[in-house]
């Protein structure tokens, strides 16, 4: 479980961009937290695995409190948390196969990993994942010749080799076609059922939220102001989330869509290939 | 009826009277030099026909009369290059990323900087004078100087090239808990790769065409041979080592480009 109080984040600049943000994210679940730019989304979980100092507050994940760690129980830690970045964050001059083996990092030491001789489980396993989300036939493309779908499946593995208890997803649909947001969404939330993963995803998109998270939270400016269930969404919330504008179509649209998605897509399965 | 609007970029510096200030400061000091520059043009035409033929006696380049001398001389820059720039690369390595602001901390970058900004203060030829007073005459000194050159150029494009990557991806690479030396050859390596190769190649080619100049104050290297040749008025030799020190320089040219396109 993952338990944060009172983080607060003020940056040099003076900007608050966390207020007294009190969280909890039981094993397993899969929440959503939107809110508008700016709102501190993808500061919140940058301070879970602390790529962002939280100025005061605790970050405790299970047992260990994040935010007091040394920099060697630091990289200990984040080998816990995988992270799935906006526009994939892969580094695109290394093959599919180092970025996905990069999440292994934290578990070889500098030589085994700058002769890239990663133990043969790791090896075994990233196949393992690379077919999974059916880009093993990839593994010695460079990462620079993917296309955006297939690029987040290959951050997505980055993130799963890790063995990770928690997923940190920061805005994982930004930059791809609403069909393979749908099916990048729906693969992390199988992963994330198959593995018993909790995961944060921010998302700007109210609709993909609704479909895929079991929890909505809704931040403004720094501090929380909705949390609870998708179906609880009503436009008076988004109003309070993201300010004043024509909510009821975008709400109504939801059931619209969702139904179309459903049929159009019959399996899981296919919709990954 | 209102009038219609109209819009001007905004000039590029605000205040109207630092603006004219500067722009008839500039001015006034552009004639002043023009004023001071004295061209004598006698002894301009006089030295016309001089150039004439001061370039025709470089003809025909003679390759065999000074041959062992000048293959010495160049194969002695050759070794001196090779080994000034993998030294200079080697040490610019630790200090380039010291001097790259995103990745050390205030105190070592200040250090790294001042150790870049020193190294290039002085010319290489200067460099050489020190090292041919305190080491003696022959390539050493010539080494010491260009792996110093070497330095100060590579350790700061090094630092720039850091400063200017993508930030996410290094940061993807972090949040897998990699270590920092993990963290750099899998996030800060690979996309600084290219252009260090290429500017590997320029550096080489910088100080191969030094180590000519160098030879004149006695650190070695085919600059003495051409030094000499000159002094002895036999300007078809100099011609043959012009013309050797340009198709290495040119060969250098054609393979940085070639190795730049394999590695990309």
């Amino acid at each position: 479980m993952l338990r944060l109080e009172n983080l607060t984040k003020r940056y040099k600049t003076g900007d608050l961009a966390l207020k007294d943000i009190d969280l909890e994210v039981p094993d397993g679940q899969v929440m959503a937290l939107i809110g508008p730019s700016g709102a501190g989304k993808s500061t919140l979980i940058r301070c879970v695995n602390r790529l962002v100092e939280p100025t005061s507050g605790s970050v405790r994940l299970n047992d260990s409190e994040i935010s007091s760690l040394g920099q060697n129980q630091l990289r200990k830690a984040r080998r816990r948390m995988g992270m799935i970045f906006q526009e994939y964050a892969l580094v695109e001059r290394l093959s599919v196969m180092e970025n996905v083996l990069s999440g292994r990092l934290g578990y070889v030491s500098f030589w085994r990993s700058y002769f890239r001789k990663f133990p043969q489980n790791d090896i075994d396993e990233a196949f393992r994942l690379l077919e999974r989300v059916g880009l093993d036939h990839m593994a010695d493309k460079r990462a620079d010749e993917l296309s955006g779908g297939q690029r987040q499946r290959v951050g997505i593995c980055r993130a799963l080799i890790q063995d990770p208890e928690l997923l940190l997803i920061d805005e994982p649909t930004a930059s791809l076609d609403p069909k393979t947001s749908r099916q990048i969404m729906r693969l992390i939330c199988e992963l994330c059922k198959e593995r018993k993963l909790s995961a944060i995803i921010n998302i700007h998109d109210v609709l993909l939220a609704q479909m895929f998270a079991e929890r909505i939270v809704g931040l403004q400016l720094g501090e929380v102001v909705y949390d609870g269930p998708p179906g609880n969404l009503t436009a008076d919330v988004l109003t309070t989330i993201y300010g004043e504008e024509d909510w009821e179509a975008t709400i109504e649209k939801i059931d619209d869509e969702d139904d179309e998605d459903l049929d159009s897509v019959p399996t899981s399965a296919d919709a990954v290939e | 009826m209102s009038a219609p609007r109209t819009w001007k970029r905004p000039p590029f510096i605000e205040r109207p009277l630092l603006r004219w200030g500067l722009i008839t400061g500039g001015t006034i000091f552009l004639l002043l030099s023009i004023g001071t520059m004295e061209v004598n043009w006698e002894r301009v035409a006089a030295g016309l026909p001089r150039a004439e033929r001061f370039v025709a006696s470089f003809f025909p380049p003679d390759f065999t009369s000074k041959s062992s001398d000048i293959w010495e001389g160049i194969v002695e820059s050759l070794w001196m290059t090779v080994v000034s720039t993998i030294i200079g690369i080697l040490l610019s390595i630790p200090v380039g990323l010291g001097a790259a602001r995103n990745l050390s901390p205030r105190f070592v970058y200040l250090i790294s900087r001042g150790i870049l900004a020193l190294s290039r203060t002085f010319p290489e030829i200067i460099i050489a004078l020190f090292a041919v007073k305190l080491f003696g005459f022959g390539p050493f000194a010539g080494i010491i100087a260009l792996s110093i050159g070497s330095i100060g150029f590579y350790g700061k494009l090094l630092a720039e090239d850091i400063e200017d990557m993508d930030p996410v991806q290094a940061e993807a690479v972090k949040a897998t808990g990699a270590s920092w030396f993990q963290w750099l050859n899998y996030s800060v390596q690979p996309q600084v790769m290219p252009r260090m190769i290429g500017l590997a190649m320029y550096r080489f080619d910088i100080n191969f065409r030094e180590s000519a100049v160098l030879g004149i104050v006695g650190a070695g290297g085919i600059g003495a041979t051409l030094l000499t040749s000159f002094g002895r008025y036999e300007f078809s030799s100099s011609a043959a080592i012009l013309l050797i020190i340009i198709g290495i320089v040119m060969a250098v040219e054609y393979s940085s480009g070639y190795i730049r396109k394999w590695i990309q």
